[in-house]
């Protein structure tokens, strides 16, 4: 085959009346403000943990939102619960408790 | 489609387009991926339309690429325009009429900025005096050159020699319609038809006999996207999207797909043969792919220009299938052959895309 240096990716659209929401549902009950998240991204930016691992809360909300669950499963529990980020946020998330019921989604997934 | 909520849509983005006198800006890269299109403008404004059409070898680039992918600084891009304006108002033309999408959104876009920041515009215009010592006037009238045959659309299908129409059926050919994100979605007022649901390339496939077929990834971009294609390790970017629009119109069986942008033909042609090559899928009927054209091109051809000239063995994906299908009368074995009788050379056929 011909090596052209890049390749086709796979379509990761999503159907947003399809998408599997039991973990943003779950979450939102739980700690409603995860709703005001802007993705802006100022909490990763500051965030303590990131310095050595890929944790980004903009990503892991974006990621619950999708219904992309698989995505959050390893990179929520490396957190430190700092709470960098909560001073950070703009929109006042209360970005601790989002990543806190994130973790009790994650280890609770088939109770959702 | 409901037809009934576009045509009211359509009715609140009606753009002014000027009749006559134009002064014509090329694009850079036009001229090299589809080096027949803009010739054929000309040729249909001057001699199937009797207009008044002047171009200036001066004219350069916009800078519009160098500005997307972040390389030209604004205010640089801002004076390269500025600088075209002024070949315009030396020429003694007020009637804009650009051939690209990336410079046509910039000149909206510029013109915008100068609208709400005189300042911006003071200080451009001191920049090309000091560089260049000219002084230029803003165009009365700015048209992508789409808008302008589609302003003339009924008299190109009063002087069509061929339709878009299937000749043994008498079924009107099923035709896509890809609109330059340029275009309209940064400016909707200055689209024919506003960027939901432009009608600019709508209006003249149908005055031609086509029937425009909607699919969802209709406003899709084509995936050209600057920084997507102009760094290779992320044309992966550019393939997937064009790809997304393939696997999304394929179900609608077009017949060609007709577009009013520089990269948009160009990586739709092209795309087919990389996805032919990677995935082994093709597009069209039998192995061959989907024709893509230019405005100008399919306009040329219904008008009755022989498809050489209009450029057509220049296509990736080979256009013969559907011009068997309208009946237009072409020499296969002048194909390959230049405007003075000798051959051009022959592109290498592709391992899975079906090509004559
Ligand atoms: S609380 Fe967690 S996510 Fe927020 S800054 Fe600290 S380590 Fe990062
Ligand atoms: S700082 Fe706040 S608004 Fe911004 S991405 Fe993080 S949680 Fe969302």
């Amino acid at each position: 085959m011909i090596e052209f240096g890049y390749s086709l990716q796979a379509n990761r659209q999503i159907d947003m009346d399809l998408n599997n929401l039991r973990m943003l549902k779950y979450i939102r009950n739980n700690e409603p403000s995860i709703d005001w998240c802007m993705s802006c991204g100022t909490c990763a930016s500051g965030c303590t943990a990131a310095a050595n691992c890929d944790l980004s809360l903009r990503r892991m909300i974006l990621m619950v939102r999708r219904g992309e669950e698989a995505e959050i499963h390893d990179l929520v529990f490396r957190c430190r619960f700092c709470g960098k980020c909560l001073n950070a946020c703009p929109r006042g998330v209360n970005t601790r408790n989002v990543i806190y019921w994130m973790q009790q989604a994650v280890i609770n997934i088939n109770a959702l | 489609m409901n037809i009934e909520g576009k045509k009211r849509l359509w009715q609140e983005y009606q753009k002014e387009i000027a009749g006559d006198h134009y002064f014509f800006v090329r694009s850079c890269i036009r001229q090299s991926f589809f080096p027949g299109a803009e010739m054929m403008f000309l040729k249909i404004m001057r001699e199937d339309l009797g207009k008044d059409v002047v171009e200036n070898p001066g004219h350069t680039t916009c800078t519009g690429i160098g500005y997307h992918s972040d390389i030209v600084p604004l205010e640089t891009t801002m004076t390269v325009v500025a600088r075209q304006f002024a070949l315009m108002t030396e020429a003694g033309y007020k009637n804009y009429a650009v051939s690209c999408i990336t410079s046509f959104g910039l000149y909206s876009e510029i013109l915008e900025t100068w609208k709400h920041h005189p300042e911006i515009e003071t200080r451009i215009r001191e920049n090309l005096k000091r560089a260049t010592g000219r002084e230029f006037r803003i165009p009365e009238n700015i048209a992508h050159a789409s808008d302008i045959l589609y302003k003339y659309r009924s008299e190109i299908a009063e002087k069509a020699k061929y339709k878009l129409v299937d000749k043994t059926t008498g079924q009107p050919l099923r035709i896509v319609e890809h609109i330059g994100c340029h275009y309209a979605k940064m400016f909707p007022h200055k689209g024919v038809g506003g960027a939901e649901y432009p009608h600019v390339l709508v209006g003249l496939a149908e005055a031609l006999g086509g029937e425009i077929i909607d699919y969802p990834e209709r406003r899709h971009c084509c995936g050209f996207g600057f920084r997507h294609y102009i760094v290779k390790v992320n044309r992966g970017y550019s393939l997937s999207c064009a790809k997304v629009k393939f696997d999304s119109m394929e179900p609608y069986k077009p017949d060609l797909i007709l577009t009013n942008c520089p990269g948009c033909p160009y990586f739709m042609d092209r795309w087919q043969y990389a996805i032919g090559e990677m995935e082994g899928k093709t597009y069209g009927e039998n192995g061959y792919g989907i024709p893509v054209f230019t405005y100008e091109e399919l306009a040329a051809l219904c008008l009755g220009y022989d498809p050489w000239e209009i450029g057509l063995q220049t296509h990736q994906v080979t256009p013969e299938p559907v011009l068997r299908k309208m009946g237009v009368s072409f020499e296969i074995d002048k194909k390959y052959l230049g405007p003075n009788g000798k051959e051009i050379g022959r592109p290498e056929k592709p391992k899975v895309l079906v090509v004559e």
